[in-house]
Parts: structure tokens; sequence; C-alpha cells
């Protein structure tokens, strides 16, 4: 039986993705998830699985190789942070368009800009509601411990190519940095087989397999974007994720994801102290968005706290799921503050319960 | 007279054939102007593909520009990619598939401007995939702009007066510029404008093909090209005004050939 290993949500993640089988990773250091691939370069995977890793010159590189390398039908992944996502979105929307799977990581750190190296969740807008150009989705897992960052990318890889869609991981630096006990699935095996679309060298028994987002017919590309919507509908009936704390006999929820989800557990705490019955829901699917779970909730809600290290990005959704029958706000830290479980009582106090 | 002429039905005899169109090349017709060299460098390499046996091991990978819909053409894997990151997509193919003929095929706005530094990395880390360059001096696609190969005094439509160097700054020899990085290890530029040139392009390409096989670096072929629409002139003008004034500044011949090779 495997061990608990006590580790950085970083290095969980690089182990987890020699684990899953991952043919190749390609990426661009950036504060602060540069150890994913350091980890990676340490461990060999080459000689471990085969495992192709390669730092690129970008990361607009780095997000075009997992085009081709998704393009040949292989697991590929890259992790980046805020402003080096930002450089990939192009190629991003060109692997939604072009409907190939691949698992990207996000560790979230504070901007607009450069920002800040500190732990934020300012990238929810980016990540939930396309980011690059054109009408997709990601598919948006969000961790909240380190055995998450394991867990997630298996499960990630497991949607992408169920769904031919990309999956995005979207941490913060918080998770990426903390260390944790985890523990891990055993080695799976890099797949032999290639998908029946991959590029892999044509053969007399099948048609030519071509890798492209580009259709200048306007029927055929308004009809390949019904396709997508199709697929995003089906993924929204069917992969929607989260976590419900204490919410039986709430009164009043704490709506939060990662590293405020944790937050916010301590806060659940001491408010149930002072005999405020508070619940937490944590959505694990940032997109598909939990909003009909919410929205069964609103009967026995008097209020919604909407926690985030952000200017208030989820809380949009919370308020769409709840369509107005329950009071919602926000509070949120930003630029690389993380809140304190007090604070965010007081905020429940003020901004919900007495106002 | 009549009794000299060649009957249709003798005309087709397989024996008489002096000329066919490669089975790698699909019945789509080409869109591009009569008397570009994008169709014959397209033709050469189908050709290639076809005589060396290696359709079902060949992946291409097509870029941003009047080339964009080359899988349209070529009857092997293929994969269109963003504006100036053949290179890069190129590169994962390549490292993932090891034993498959990789190659791209850009033009100057692609290759020189907008995927630099993607075309300088793979060269630099020698990826073993064959990387082909046309180089016409203009953006044909989007209607006749500035490239960054364009020529000193050349006009173009954003350029109307011609590129002047103090503003535009001078052409970019992409090709003198990765000959010198080790890990290139076949470099040649070529033309397609008469039928000697298409003959020494044609042997260029088979060896940029070849070699990747050894694994010993980024083979990589440029073909100074004429772009009739873009520069307003008839094919045969065209040709000539290439020869007269491309030739002398990117000159023919290769420009690194493996010293275990030749």
């Amino acid at each position: 039986m495997e061990e608990f290993v006590l580790m950085k949500g970083n290095e969980a993640i690089a182990e987890a993705a020699i684990r899953a089988g991952t043919d190749g990773y390609f990426g661009y250091p950036i504060t602060p998830q540069s150890e994913v691939i350091e980890y990676l370069a340490a461990a060999k995977p080459h000689e471990r699985t085969g495992m192709v890793l390669l730092q690129a010159e970008s990361e607009v590189a780095a997000i075009n190789m997992l085009y081709g390398g998704a393009g040949a039908g292989k697991k590929v992944m890259t992790s980046s942070s805020s402003p080096g996502i930002s450089l990939m979105q192009e190629g991003i929307s060109y692997i939604a368009g072009s409907e190939l799977p691949c698992l990207l990581v996000n560790v979230v750190r504070g901007g607009p800009g450069l920002g800040t190296i500190q732990p934020s969740q300012c990238d929810y807008f980016q990540s939930t509601k396309g980011g690059g150009h054109g009408d997709y989705n990601l598919i948006v897992l969000a961790p909240a411990s380190v055995q998450e960052m394991a867990d997630f990318v298996s499960l990630g890889f497991d949607l992408a190519f169920k769904y031919r869609n990309p999956v995005m991981i979207l941490s913060d630096g918080a998770i990426g940095q903390m260390m944790e006990k985890v523990k891990f699935k055993p080695q799976q095996p890099r797949s032999k087989k290639s998908p029946d679309w991959a590029t892999t060298g044509k053969t007399p028994d099948r048609e030519r397999n071509i890798i492209t987002s580009l259709d200048l017919d306007p029927a055929r590309q308004e009809r390949f974007n019904e396709k997508l919507q199709a697929k995003y509908k089906e993924i929204c009936k069917k992969e929607v994720r989260y976590e419900k704390i204490k919410c039986d006999d709430a009164e009043y929820l704490f709506v939060a994801y990662g590293t405020s989800s944790r937050i916010c557990q301590k806060s659940m705490q001491m408010a149930r102290e002072e005999g405020i019955k508070v619940g937490l829901f944590r959505p694990i699917t940032l997109w598909p968005f939990p909003y009909n779970e919410i929205r069964e909730m609103t009967g026995q809600l008097k209020g919604i706290l909407s926690v985030e290290m952000s200017a208030g990005q989820m809380v949009e959704d919370v308020r769409l799921a709840v369509e107005g029958k329950v009071k919602v706000n926000h509070y949120g830290r930003m630029g690389g503050i993380i809140p304190t479980p007090d604070e965010i009582v007081e905020n429940l106090k003020q901004k919900i319960i007495g106002g | 007279m009549a009794d000299d002429t060649i009957s249709t039905k003798e005309l087709i005899k397989e024996e008489n054939l002096v000329y066919k169109k490669s089975k790698i090349l699909t019945d789509n017709e080409f869109h591009y102007c009569p008397g570009c060299g994008h169709s014959t460098t397209h033709r050469i390499i189908a050709e290639i593909i076809e005589e060396m046996g290696i359709q079902s091991e060949t992946i291409g990978v097509a870029p941003v520009g009047c080339s964009v819909f080359m899988y349209n053409y070529m009857d092997v894997d293929m994969q269109e990619a963003a504006h100036g990151r053949a290179p890069a997509v190129a590169t994962a193919i390549k490292r993932l598939l090891p034993e498959k003929y990789v190659f791209t095929y850009q033009g100057d706005g692609d290759l020189a401007a907008i995927g630099t530094a993607e075309t300088i990395h793979a060269c630099n880390r020698g990826e073993n995939i064959t990387m082909i360059f046309i180089n016409n001096g203009i953006y044909g696609m989007t209607g006749g702009q500035m490239a960054p190969t364009t020529l000193v005094g050349m006009k173009s439509s954003t350029t109307p007066y011609g590129r002047e160097v103090s503003l535009m700054g001078n052409p970019i020899k992409m090709t003198d510029i990765i000959v010198n990085l080790p890990g290139t290890y076949f470099v040649s530029r070529q033309s397609v404008h008469t039928p000697a040139n298409v003959r020494k392009t044609k042997k260029a390409i088979r060896k940029a093909f070849e070699y990747q096989a050894l694994n010993k670096g980024t083979c990589f072929v440029e073909v100074v090209s004429n772009c009739p629409s873009g520069w307003k002139m008839n094919p045969v003008d065209s040709n000539k005004w290439m020869a007269d004034n491309m030739l002398p500044f990117y000159p023919l011949g290769d420009m690194k050939v493996p010293e275990d090779q030749d």
C-alpha cells in the first residue's frame, strides 16, 4: 500500500503527472509554480515512463507544443501562473476550437499585469468565461488541498479525453506552495493506443487526419459552433462537482473554492460557536458551475457570502444561481492578501446578517 | 500533317506518359494565384513523400498565410498551426512520435516575423524536423503588406512609397541567422522560378527529409518565391523581377552541408 508523503502542491502535481501516464509536459518557469517543472526535471520521467519533458522558449511556444502533442493523440500538459496563462490564451482557444484534449494548470498569483507572486483567485473570469477568443469553455477544476492537486491530474485527463476539451486545474499560490500529506495512485502505464482522429501518419485504411479550427464557410462554422455548444451542455449536465459542509441546518452560506474554502471552514466554526448557523458550499468544478445545486438551497437560506481572493468574480455566478431569491454579497482580498477567518465572520455579520 | 499527330488514345498510354500528378496530392484544386511558387513547392514535397514511400509516417504542419489550406492538398496527416507557431507544434509532434517524419511549411511573415522566436529556438534545440520556408517578400493572403523580408525600396500596401530603412529597418535574412546555430544540420536556399531551379529545390528538400531520419538536427530549406498578385505583375515578369532583385539579396545554394554526408 502506498504511504502518505509530505509534499508541496506543485510537486504533487508533477508526481501525479508522471503516475497518470502523461506523455509530455511542456512549460516555462514562472513563480509561484516553477516547482512543477523542477520536480519533473529531477524525477527523470523519461527513465520512469518515457514521458517527454521540455522547457519551452516561452508560454506561447509551450501551449502550441500542447496543441501539436494533443493533435498527435498524446496526453500532454503544462503549468503556469497568471501572466503566463494570459500568454497562452490564443493557443488555448485553438485547442478548444480543434477539440483537442489537454491539461492546463494555473497556480494563480495576484494581478493585473506583473502584479505579485503572492496567492490570488483573480483569474476566475479568465478561466471560466473563455479567456481567449471565441465561444468556448474549459472544464475548470478547483483543488483545495495538496491531495486534490494530485487527484485532479488524472481526473483532468479523463475529462479532457472524454470530451476532447482542454481542462484547467485552477489553483493558487497558497496551495501550490504549501506542504501537506498526500497519497498517490499507483503508476499508470502510458497509453499505447492513439485516438482515431490523431495525426500519427495516414495509413491506407483511413482518410488523412487534419487538426484545424479553420472553416471559412459560415454555415459550416456555425454548425461546428452548435456542436461545441451541445458538448458544453452535456458537460454542464454530467460533470458538476461540489462539496457541501454543514449545509443541512444552514441559514447562511459561504460559497468559496480553493484556499478561500479552507479559511471559510474555520470561519464557519467560529460563527457557529456564536450560534450563527452557517454552512459552506465549495464548488469543485468552477465550470460547469453548480448553479442548480446552489439554487436548490435558496429556500432555507437568509443570505450568502461569496468569499474569494479577488474583487468579486465568482459572486456573479452565485447571483445568477439564486436568481435574486436570496441576498448575495462578496467579501475578498486582493493583491496577494489572504483573508483571515475572523474578518470573514465580521463581513458575514455586516454584509449579510446585519445589512 | 494529321498523320504525324499522336491520337488522344495513344497519348494517354502509360509508355507515353512524361508527367503525372503525385498520388500524395489530393484532387482539390489549388487556390493559389496562377504562377505562384507555392503550387510548385507543394508538388515537390508531395513527390518526395511519394518517392520516399513515407506517406504513412509523415505529419505536416501548415502555417497561417497563403498556404493555410495546405492540408487540403496533401494526402498526409496534417495540423494547422496558429500564426508563427508551426515549429513549436512540430517540436512536440516529433518528440512524442520520434519515428515519424515531421515537416513544417511557413511563409516569411509566419516564420520570420511573428514566429521568429519559435523558428530560432526550434533550430537551436536542433529539433529533428524539416522546415520549409517560402520567402516571397510580402504578405500575400492579407493583401500585399510589408513582410520582414520585403526588400529595401520595395513597394507594398503598407510601404506604398517603398520600404525605407530608417522607418522599417532592413529585410531580415532568417536563413543566414539559423545557419549559424549548431542545432541546424542541413540548410539550403533555393527557388522554383525555372525548371533547373525546381530540380535543385527538389534535391534540397529531398535531402532535408532524408536527413531527418539521422536525428542529427534541423533541416531547413528556404524557397525564394514570387508573388504575382502581391507584386502586381504577371507570372513571367514576377519571376524575372525576382531573379533580378530578390536573388542578389537572397543568393541561392546550399548554406550548410553536413560534413559527414558530402
